[in-house]
């Protein structure tokens, strides 16, 4: 097939153009193609996919180059390495996430403006969170209860309290035997 | 109801029911990321791996079912054709990224499509909950719901710093997403847009067309979303969105009134109009559809159009989607030309018959 533009080379761009729904093929030779900018455009059309995956890629990049460079440690689980993070934008398991930490840490705080959860604790691996969690609101609830004289209420928040840290205690200690 | 009725329906059946500000708002939407421990994201993982997470994400059904009373139903991604996948995409019940990579990707869904699990998406789980009108917390308490179930079987990824663990690091944290979907089109007319765009955006929170990232705000329907998920708790990410869209809702209303004292006879004028080209075209093309239905929605809202008939917005906003005119039409491709003719010919026998209730 000849180039639509010069006729003269043999056409090895072909554009697909499809614009309020009337579509349009051109058929160039590289010179033409050049020369009509067509190719610019295609430029521009790969640069609206720009998602936040490329953003982040440059963040992730920019930490490397913070930390030491050249240890490249991987994921014992999934055999992630940093590197492959700041070319892709992702992570690859949720064991990343302690194998990469302390490099993470200041990643997210970037995104988030915070790096330390406090919303839902899941049953199963939430661990102690959730009791931890729960004492933190307990005795937020304490102080209220004092300040609003409800002395009854209070000392049940107190004994609440007392039992829940008594168990953390018991169970901390336990799992440091193990 | 089969996967078959759901992609050929006319609405799905949530989508019915009137629900809180439901002149103004219509969807709200809740989605909980969340990953099994120790298994390669969807993004690093093989064929094997996948298809385990398929396997054993798909035995909680039964569970889903009975904890909810309602019956759940799983679907392979690669047994849709594509055109079926696409309609899922219209209808909201998947994401575009899980239509497009189909293979080793599946769905758990409500019968009523409510509730959807997209499995293998970014995250190994994407649990969405939608419900009619602003009813953010009732979304939230059922995908809530939904998590525990699934979390009663499977261990989460999850640690105490970071929360739930997630392949992207914007969903760290509670892996939370809340979206309202709302239909503005005074706010449009008056150009009032760009300043609640960049309000919104000061707060936190992402402003988007009709069908997520990328797409342009069609048909004057937006989508309010949350951006941030770690740091706050599930119910401040609500609280703080649900104050934005009642904000953003009285402006609505007050653009509204502000159009019908001022200028009530142009506003009469551009509403039959509207109504007049999709009750008569020929061929009509689905930017054009969509604007117009937007302001007979608008006459609608207004009592300029006399009905009941408010959810044939919603309704028409799905029927004149191009995959979902593909399927109607039957052919395997159809061209633009002719999809333009099929789409004002659904939109016309829709409208059609309702003419008496409508011109008094």
């Amino acid at each position: 097939m000849l180039c639509d533009n010069c006729q003269k080379n043999q056409a090895c761009v072909h554009i697909t153009k499809i614009i309020n729904n009337q579509k349009l093929e051109k058929h160039l030779c590289s010179e033409c193609a050049k020369q009509s900018g067509e190719m610019n455009l295609a430029g521009l059309a790969f640069d609206n996919s720009f998602s936040v995956q490329d953003f982040l890629k440059g963040m992730f990049s920019q930490v490397v180059e913070e930390a030491e460079p050249a240890d490249d440690m991987a994921c014992p689980n999934c055999g992630m390495t940093y590197s492959e993070f700041s070319r892709g934008g992702k992570i690859g398991c949720t064991a990343c996430y302690t194998t990469f930490g302390a490099r993470l840490e200041p990643l997210v705080r970037r995104i988030h403006g915070a790096s330390a959860h406090i919303g839902k604790v899941p049953h199963r691996s939430g661990g102690l969170l959730e009791v931890k969690l729960k004492i933190k609101r307990l005795k937020q609830e304490l102080t209220r209860q004092v300040s609003c004289e409800e002395y009854e209420m209070a000392a049940k928040t107190r004994d609440e309290i007392r039992d829940l840290e008594k168990g953390l205690v018991e169970e901390t200690a336990k799992e440091l035997k193990e | 109801m089969s996967i078959e009725t759901m992609v050929g329906g006319q609405i799905s059946p949530w989508m019915t029911g009137g629900g809180r500000e439901s002149d103004i708002v219509l969807s709200s939407r809740v989605r909980l990321a969340r990953n099994l421990d120790g298994i390669p994201f969807p993004n690093r993982a093989d064929t094997i791996v996948l298809q385990g997470v398929i396997q054993e994400l798909g035995e909680a059904v039964p569970e889903l079912s009975a904890a909810t009373g309602k019956p759940y139903i799983l679907v392979k991604m690669g047994k849709l054709t594509p055109l079926e996948r696409y309609v899922l995409v219209e209808k909201h019940i998947i994401s575009p990224s899980l239509a497009q990579h189909a293979e080793s990707r599946a769905l758990i869904v409500e019968e009523d499509a409510a509730v959807s699990i997209m499995i293998n998406e970014e995250d190994h789980l994407r649990i969405q909950c939608m419900a009619p009108g602003l009813a953010l917390t009732e979304a939230f308490q059922s995908a809530d719901k939904i998590d525990d179930v699934m979390e009663a079987r499977h261990n989460f990824g999850f640690n105490e710093q970071m929360g739930y663990l997630t392949a992207c690091p914007t969903n760290l944290g509670t892996g939370l997403r809340a979206s309202v979907m709302l239909h503005l089109p005074a706010l449009g007319i008056t150009r009032q847009l760009n300043r609640i765009v960049n309000a919104a955006t000061q707060l936190g929170l992402a402003v988007r067309g009709l069908y997520g990232e990328g797409s342009e705000a069609a048909g004057n329907v937006f989508q309010i979303s949350n951006q941030l998920t770690l740091g706050h708790t599930e119910q401040e990410i609500i609280d703080n969105l649900y104050s934005v869209v009642t904000q953003v809702v009285e402006h609505e209303r007050s653009a509204r009134c502000m159009l019908m004292r001022e200028s009530e006879n142009a506003l009469s004028d551009k509403v039959w109009r509207s109504y007049g080209i999709l009750r008569y075209a020929r061929s009509i093309s689905g930017q054009e559809a969509l604007a117009m239905l937007s302001e007979v929605r608008l006459g609608i809202d207004l009592g300029i159009i006399d009905t009941k008939q408010a959810s044939l917005f919603n309704e028409l906003l799905i029927m004149t989607r191009p995959n979902y005119l593909q399927k109607v039409s039957g052919s395997n491709l159809l061209a633009a030309d002719a999809r333009d003719r099929l789409r004002a010919d659904v939109i016309r026998s829709k409208l059609a018959g309702r003419d008496e209730e409508y011109v008094k």
